[in-house]
């Protein structure tokens, strides 16, 4: 009897810690979907009479919203797929190297403020001649996604068994051949994890996109800055701009959570 | 002629001995070579290219000259810079410890069993996840003096209207308390994890020995959990220093530059003013200060797995 008190005591305290969450996800879906009228209404009201569908339909014709959504996958897709590329065969070679010095390299690299490598590559991009294309944004996005595959592998593949992979070069397989046909397929959850994060934290990156991008490469982060900065700010658009940046992020987090929560504490990395 | 005998066969042996070394420890650095040149390509040459910068009259658009230290010396007197730094101190001990008490309390919450425990976590994990410039949008909103959700809450328990990120006064508080609402979930996963791996033993005994809860929670849990709180302290205390998303997308260093921080300042040097000579200065010094309070931390954090050990 005192237990049960004691779970539904529990459950109420968790309640209170997550109220602020719910509350603050509820009112932008409420502010999103008002018409200006109930906006800007006092009291404020959660629930309006009349639901404004129109918000969404007006960020999307009057923004190019679905072109900053085009770049926005092409920017964390390319980055998040080149650093799978190159993270996941580094994580594995660090792993079974044991050099656990290199990850101070990446505590380093999450030590750095962003905008410390934003001035020298603008330069470098200004140079090359590539800053009205969507390369810069990419390359520098890899500064996010690097070091979370790498991070994440590393100790996905120190937790692996290594008897497979001595027995399958005892038969005398390449370290490439016992990589692609041992070591990887054991570690798909682990690569699972990593795109999830990766496409996460580049998803949400904002101070790259900020500098680098111009009319036609902004990424959606950027876009909706912009909204703030340009428009005459109406809030049901703005709100409803805001979900739609956010929103792909957190069906990702709903439905992945087991495997954010076991990246994040094993790893306990943030990208920017 | 007899002693070379057994130095031949020692020589075949070693080589059997390498040959066989080579083929069962096998090469791996080809793996790591990719990831190293990427790294060197955005990170290093960066870093190198920044130092470089520094040294260096160089405004955007003009030309550059050779500087030596004028611009380290000029960031010495320069008084908005100073300002900036208090403002990044305050903003980032008030960002650590509020999420670190909050985070901690939550995490003992959800270590323990009850009804929709799941499904509550995912929820309270959804702000760290979401975009941060959207999330400073609707802040925005919610914090407006006249038509704000905020400002109408109070007013239901009869606190009088606040003027959150308009005022001088209160604007880093208020940053503070959307950096909170974002942040706190990563305390509680990370000392989450730390109370997954406490064991239950000593608990049985202090209860036998008649330890109440307030007893078992200072004398046990936090000696094991110490180490895990030192992590959650060091990632917050980074993060919290380079904060820049929610700070520009909300004021933008403002009202004036009362929530002006060194990132915001460096921000506005290199890409308002494009003077990259001198916000190349603030980066390296900025890095400086990011990297000695990480240390401090981690000098700590050893301490604290000492007491932790001796604890348990």
């Amino acid at each position: 009897m005192s237990s049960l008190l004691n779970r539904i005591g529990l459950f109420f305290a968790a309640l209170v810690f997550v109220s602020p969450a719910i509350l603050f996800f509820l009112w932008m879906i409420s502010l999103s979907l008002k018409f200006e009228i109930d906006n800007g209404a006092y009291p404020p009201i959660l629930i309006p009479e009349h639901l404004a569908w129109s918000n969404y339909a007006k960020v999307f014709e009057e923004n190019n919203f679905l072109l900053y959504f085009w770049n926005s996958v092409l920017v964390t897709g390319t980055a998040t797929l080149l650093a799978l590329l190159i993270g996941v065969p580094a994580g594995y070679g660090i792993a079974r190297l044991k050099a656990e010095r290199s990850a101070v390299v990446i505590m380093i690299a999450r030590m750095t403020p962003g905008l410390s490598y934003l001035i020298p590559l603008f330069l470098l991009f200004q140079w090359v001649g590539i800053l009205g294309t969507l390369w810069p944004q990419i390359i520098i996005h890899l500064v996010v996604t690097v070091p979370i595959v790498v991070w994440v592998m590393i100790g996905y593949f120190e937790t692996t068994p290594m008897e497979l992979e001595e027995a399958a070069n005892i038969d005398g397989a390449s370290a490439w051949q016992v990589f692609r046909l041992v070591a990887l397929p054991i570690a798909k959850p682990g690569i699972v994890v990593a795109f999830i994060l990766s496409v996460i934290f580049s998803w949400n990156n904002f101070v790259f996109g900020v500098v680098l991008a111009s009319r036609e490469t902004r990424t959606l982060p950027v876009a909706v800055y912009n909204m703030l900065s340009y428009e005459q700010v109406s809030w049901g658009p703005l709100a409803a701009a805001a979900l739609v940046v956010t929103l792909p992020v957190l069906v990702l987090t709903l439905f992945a959570q087991r495997q954010i929560v076991a990246g994040l504490t094993a790893g306990a990395v943030k990208g920017g | 002629m007899s002693a070379t005998t057994p130095e031949r066969t020692g020589v075949t042996t070693q080589a059997i001995e390498e040959s066989q070394a080579v083929r069962l420890a096998p090469n791996y650095w080809p793996f790591v070579v990719p990831a190293l040149v990427v790294v060197g390509a955005v990170i290093v040459f960066p870093w190198a290219f920044t130092l470089w910068m520094s040294v260096n009259r160089w405004t955007l658009g003009q030309s550059r000259s050779f500087a030596g230290m004028e611009n380290y010396l000029r960031l010495a007197v320069d008084q908005r810079f100073w300002e900036s730094l208090i403002h990044t101190l305050t903003y980032t001990a008030l960002s650590v410890a509020a999420p670190m008490f909050l985070g901690t309390v939550a995490a003992l919450i959800f270590d323990a069993k009850f009804p929709l425990r799941g499904l509550l976590r995912g929820v309270f994990v959804m702000p760290m996840m979401a975009t941060p410039v959207a999330v400073a949008l609707v802040w925005t909103m919610m914090f407006h003096p006249q038509l704000g959700v905020l400002n109408y809450l109070l007013s239901l328990v009869g606190i009088p209207a606040q003027e959150w990120i308009f005022n001088t006064n209160t604007v880093i508080p208020s940053l503070v308390a959307v950096e909170t609402w974002q942040w706190t979930p990563l305390v509680m996963l990370i000392v989450l994890g730390g109370l997954a791996s406490v064991p239950r033993e000593p608990f049985e005994s202090a209860e036998i020995d008649g330890a109440n809860a307030w007893q078992q929670f200072r004398y046990l849990t936090l000696p094991m959990i110490a180490p895990f709180l030192m992590i959650a302290m060091i990632i917050r205390t980074i993060d919290a220093l380079k904060s820049f998303d929610i700070i520009y997308a909300m004021t933008q260093g403002g009202p004036g530059t009362a929530s002006e921080t060194i990132n915001i300042y460096l921000y506005n040097t290199a890409f308002s003013y494009y003077d990259v000579g001198y916000g190349s200065a603030m980066a390296v010094v900025f890095f400086i200060v990011i990297v000695a309070l990480s240390f401090i931390l981690l000098m700590l954090r050893q301490r604290s797995e000492w007491i932790g050990v001796e604890g348990k």
